[in-house]
């Protein structure tokens, strides 16, 4: 989150060395380190853990031995790991930028303040957000559905099979759907805070200069939007890299479309609990870690960029 | 807008209409309006003593692991932020550069190791293995850290230590409730993750006696499909009604708070 944030001022404190600062400092200590022993012990212990694993080959002859980069090696060359990962990088720029831009349109036609009962309107389209995935794939399975649902009864409407969301062409498409229909109140939210905190003496002095609507909202409301944006961004971008719950939860509905790779993490998930390929499927899950991070760093480098010129 | 409301609560209502009907009605009946027997009723009795009350026990699952994992992770953000909104001491800015580096690394490549360090600990199989990882909340600390630095000034903090108030005291009397709105945010969201929490149960839980309701929801949906099918998609879509009614009457009564937390502090420039 604060990856794009300036710190908060540091605390100033006045000259007063000796028993008080040693205090203070032992303090501060003592309030971070039970947040930081858990920390280390699901955050920190299991990377290490992770890191050594991919190093790691379980081997007929030999048993356990160090085998250096070579599940790496394996990894780039597995045609089963690109798939997956082209198919949520494709996900990734599709999805992405419909789901910020429907997130933006409603967030600034809800700060318009022209509309009436906006703050039903704002917690309506976040809610969302709290449906469990579970239950949100459930429900839009339930509709895809030809033979229980609303895509069945269209189609028998309309006399033909004009709504498929169950093909091999369409499911990625129903996928992103669902997570459109989570996510879109959430980043809405992110946006509409951000315009709130816009001062009203801009506005007030846009309007002296004869700034139009549109004027204000291209110098004024989206340059005040671009933190915001950018933390939505690298947001959305690592959910689609670990999307995970969505096809896997839908591939019970419908085994036959959604193989066992779909995704890098469904990938990762099943060569360790499916087919205890432990260290090959840490080794996975690094590399993707890796792309994601490198990705998230480099759309923070262009926002910050941006912000300067 | 209206398209957009629309599209956010048309599957809602699509759920709460077809909780109202039998499983042959729900295959029979066009889906976006009540039609055949109204069995709302039947169906929640029923969901709530299918095979044994199964369903009130992860209900009860859920809870627990709402109540310590989610209530724990607000306190460890709660504290942590506050310790590094306001004190200086060695080595803060080497944690916050550590947490944060943690924190892009996706749960993906923490997964699996999780999953093989607790089951060495003999974690796994226990409420353990879900309530410990739900703990840490990088976000819910970052949230503290800025509303902490904005809302509880120094001076007070100062005279408190004048007046010979130990630090912890100072917290627990003075500190917490200016924090207060900061803190329902992020018990709010810290709710809502565990409430949804699905990936780290379905690895590290294999014993239905202690499935949350996500995972207990998937489990009689795959009752549906395969060899020896035994669907019960009207208990699915009942039950999923009866998941999501509490959270969602969470965020409607706290809405006040978790607003203003928010627009005070994750997402300040």
């Amino acid at each position: 989150m604060s990856v794009t944030t300036a710190p908060p001022p540091p605390v100033r404190r006045r000259g007063r060395p000796g028993r008080t600062q040693f205090r203070t400092s032992l303090a501060g200590l003592g309030f971070m380190a039970p947040f930081l022993v858990v920390f280390a012990l699901v955050f920190l212990a299991p990377l290490a853990y992770s890191i050594y694993l991919s190093l790691f080959r379980d081997q007929l002859i030999g048993g356990n031995s160090f085998v250096g980069f070579e599940n790496y090696l394996q990894a780039f060359g597995d045609p089963k790991f690109w798939d997956g990962a082209l198919r949520v990088a494709i996900f990734l720029v599709v999805q992405v930028p419909v789901m910020l831009v429907l997130a933006l349109v409603a967030a600034l036609a809800l700060d318009s303040g022209r509309l009436h009962g906006s703050s039903f309107f704002r917690i309506g389209i976040f809610l969302p957000y709290a449906v469990p995935a579970v239950v949100a794939v459930l429900m839009w399975g339930f509709m895809y559905s030809e033979r229980l649902g609303l895509a069945g009864n269209i189609n028998s409407f309309v006399g033909f099979d004009l709504v498929t969301p169950f093909t091999q062409q369409w499911i990625l498409v129903a996928i992103g759907n669902i997570v459109t229909w989570s996510f879109v109140g959430y980043n809405m939210l992110i946006f509409y805070s951000a315009l709130r905190t816009i001062s009203p003496d801009l506005y007030e002095a846009a309007g002296l200069d004869g700034a139009g609507q549109f004027r204000i909202l291209w110098s004024i409301k989206i340059p005040a939007l671009r933190g915001a944006i950018v933390i939505a961004t690298i947001f959305s971008i690592i959910g689609s890299f670990q999307l995970f719950n969505e096809p896997n939860i839908l591939k019970t509905i419908v085994p036959n479309l959604i193989p066992t790779y779909f995704t890098p993490n469904m990938y990762a998930y099943n060569l360790s609990f499916v087919g205890q390929q432990y260290n090959y499927a840490a080794t996975i899950a690094i590399i993707m870690g890796l792309i994601t991070a490198i990705i998230a760093y480099v759309v923070q480098l262009r926002g910050n960029r941006k912000e300067l010129s | 807008m209206s398209l957009f409301i629309i599209y956010s609560l048309l599957p809602l209502v699509w759920l709460f209409i077809n909780s109202t009907k039998t499983q042959a009605d729900l295959i029979s009946t066009f889906g976006l309006w009540f039609s055949g027997d109204f069995v709302f009723f039947e169906n929640v009795a029923q969901t709530l003593t299918y095979d044994n009350g199964i369903f009130v026990r992860w209900l009860g699952n859920t809870l627990l692991y709402v109540v310590l994992g989610a209530g724990g992770a607000t306190l460890l953000a709660t504290l942590g932020g506050y310790g590094l909104a306001k004190y200086n001491f060695p080595g803060k800015k080497a944690i916050f550069a550590v947490i944060l580096g943690a924190v892009a690394v996706p749960g993906t490549a923490l997964a699996v190791p999780t999953f093989l360090m607790f089951s060495q600990l003999g974690l796994t199989n226990t409420i353990w293995a879900i309530i410990i990882p739900s703990l840490i909340s990088p976000f819910g600390l970052y949230l503290i850290w800025v509303y902490a630095a904005d809302s509880v000034p120094t001076e007070i903090l100062e005279a408190a230590r004048v007046d010979g108030a130990s630090e912890l005291r100072t917290f627990f009397t003075i500190s917490i409730r200016l924090l207060a709105p900061g803190i329902v945010t992020v018990a709010l969201f810290a709710i809502v993750a565990t409430w949804n929490n699905y990936f780290l149960p379905l690895i590290m839980l294999s014993e239905p006696n202690l499935f949350p309701l996500t995972i207990g929801l998937q489990q009689w949906n795959l009752q549906g499909t395969g060899v020896g099918a035994d669907p019960i998609f009207n208990l699915v879509l009942t039950g999923s009604l009866l998941t999501i009614v509490p959270i969602v009457v969470a965020f409607l009564l706290l809405q006040r708070f978790w607003q203003s937390g928010l627009s005070a502090g994750g997402v300040k420039q």
